[in-house]
């Protein structure tokens, strides 16, 4: 970003180019921010009402505008109308703060992450670490809205989403340490460019224990971004609301944009480390085509990864506290352990890296995928072959038998 | 590099007018008449009982203990894993293996002390009368000539959030 804003000043000196920078740095920043991160928060939740409503056998929101599309806009509206109400005993401040922590850590996240080989607002060398600590600055604006509520449903979310998400770091941390490991760098363009096209080039096949990192790295981020399965810190059917219970109108509103937009962040983080990023086959020598090629395939893989996470929340159900505790501190810190230390005793053993265990690697996931996928279909046909009107009858008459 | 770093501040003052915009947007258009009931605490529509300033659970604090010496050690071994690749390349990859192998090995030691003490078990039974017989569970196998299911009152019961 730096050359290119070099090329539009020239050769402006001192003030003038500071000035010229700052002004390019806030352009493309709110060009991210307003035209990407914002709209992405919207429609994703009503990407995620249709993919329920189609998984429930429901029809979802459909009256807006063309497949309901325009639901997200008709929300935001009605949002920013809402009376905010501030209960008398609530910690004021606090209370008003919290919603801008929350967003803080959520939108700084957006300074690495990549959307092409070109296209990226910074290229830090310490890109992921950088990441994960932004991220976990949310923790702060949860446990914020939590305690300043002064209600007890909005205490017990607040500090059980705290210990949910300080809790998940440690496996989420411990499994980018494969990646890393294997790129030696922790910059996000230099992780992807370690990989390649293909997807047995990937960092998730490279060898088991990849792959293990990437299923927990997916599950701990899953738990930090307190989605289902993980999602007791607003569990409605314990905690009415959990941290939000109190928040109305706009400012609830800032925490779900924040919690939606994190899956992509989610989502990109994933394809960074494990599933090849931008990475697509050198076709042409143009860089704008070659950028554009990269940018659909990098939203494709993420946008993918937010599909199963929307997926997942359809399908599951929720854990509970004590098992969500057993899960990140008895399986999967060792786990993450074993993920870490396999592959680095695996590069000290073999420096060259194995073809072959790649290539088994990448054989058992797509013959996994491959079984999966015909479950599902015997599934599809079963319930497509059934006559719902004969199903109903049986029914009876097996009752009164 | 600065100009890189620079781009945080400006991400964070972003992340900081964005939700004001969007504040002061609202304020131009929404109601405001707040009223003594609906400014009190939402507690499912009972009366509020008091002030939710209060101790809670102290495992929630065991927890962040445990947190912070994982983290220092996950911040520990962030240089090393970039560096890792580039030992292994000069031949010394064993030993540094060896090395991380030591330093995680004294913490796993720790996970391990507090799993045995039993202090990663977010279910605890608190036995209130020492010599109260163990209660048994609605289905569970039938001591002799109790009834079944019978829970013993006060003899244990499970604290939980």
């Amino acid at each position: 970003m730096q050359a290119f804003l070099d090329t539009l000043l020239g050769d402006a000196v001192g003030l003038e180019r500071q000035l010229g920078y700052l002004a390019g740095m806030v352009v493309f920043g709110a060009v991210v921010v307003f035209g990407f991160v914002l709209p992405f928060a919207g429609i994703v939740t009503w990407a995620e009402r249709r993919i329920w409503a189609r998984i429930q056998s429901r029809v979802g929101p459909n009256r807006v505008g063309p497949f309901g599309f325009l639901q997200w806009l008709a929300d935001g509206v009605k949002n920013i109308l809402k009376e905010d109400i501030i209960p008398t005993v609530a910690d004021r401040p606090l209370f008003r703060f919290a919603p801008y922590v929350v967003m803080v850590g959520f939108i700084a996240a957006f300074v690495c992450i990549p959307f092409s080989g070109d296209l990226i607002i910074a290229d830090l060398n310490i890109g992921i670490l950088y990441v994960t600590a932004v991220t976990s600055v949310v923790v702060v604006g949860i446990l914020m809205a939590g305690w300043s509520s002064n209600n007890r449903w909005s205490l017990l979310g607040g500090i059980r989403a705290a210990t949910q998400i300080i809790s998940y770091e440690i496996p989420a941390s411990l499994a980018i340490f494969p990646a890393v490991l294997l790129s030696g760098t922790l910059s996000m363009q230099g992780i992807i460019g370690e990989q390649g096209a293909a997807p047995w080039q990937w960092h998730m096949f490279h060898s088991p224990f990849t792959l293990l990192g990437f299923g927990l790295f997916f599950t701990a981020a899953l738990a930090e971004g307190n989605r289902t399965p993980f999602d007791l810190p607003e569990a409605e059917s314990e905690l009415v609301a959990g941290f939000a219970t109190e928040y109305s109108g706009m400012r609830s509103t800032l925490f779900f944009m924040a919690e939606w937009g994190n899956l992509y962040v989610i989502g990109a983080l994933v394809t960074t480390l494990y599933l090849g990023g931008w990475q697509v086959p050198q076709f042409t020598y143009n860089p704008v085509l070659m950028n554009l090629a990269q940018m659909g395939v990098f939203l494709g893989k993420s946008l993918a990864c937010v599909f199963f996470m929307i997926w997942l929340r359809a399908t599951l159900p929720r854990v509970r506290v004590d098992q969500l505790m057993a899960l990140c501190w008895k399986y999967m810190v060792p786990l993450a352990m074993l993920s870490v230390f396999g592959t680095a005793t695996l590069m000290v053993a073999l420096p060259n890296g194995s073809h072959t265990l790649r290539m088994a690697t990448f054989a058992v996931v797509v013959g996994v995928v491959i079984r999966f996928a015909f479950k599902v279909r015997f599934h599809l046909k079963r319930s497509r072959a059934l006559d719902y009107s004969s199903l109903s009858t049986g029914a009876s008459q097996g009752l009164s038998s | 590099m600065l100009f890189d770093y620079a781009n945080i501040l400006v991400f964070v003052a972003l992340g900081l007018f964005m939700p004001a915009m969007m504040m002061g947007l609202g304020a131009l258009l929404r109601p405001h008449n707040p009223e003594k009931r609906k400014l009190t605490t939402y507690e499912c529509g009972e009366e509020v009982s008091g002030n939710s300033w209060i101790n809670f659970n102290i495992r929630f604090y065991l927890v962040a203990l445990i947190f912070i010496v994982f983290d220092v050690e996950v911040a520990f071994i962030y240089p090393v894993v970039t560096v890792f690749g580039d030992w292994v390349a000069d031949g010394r990859g064993l030993f540094a293996l060896v090395e991380i192998l030591i330093f995680v090995g004294i913490l796993l030691a720790g996970l391990v002390y507090v799993w045995t003490k039993g202090d990663l078990v977010w279910l605890k039974s608190v036995v209130t009368q020492g010599d109260e017989p163990e209660p048994t569970l609605p289905g569970g196998p039938l001591p002799g000539g109790t009834l079944p299911g019978r829970v013993v009152p006060g003899g244990s019961r499970h604290v939980a959030d």
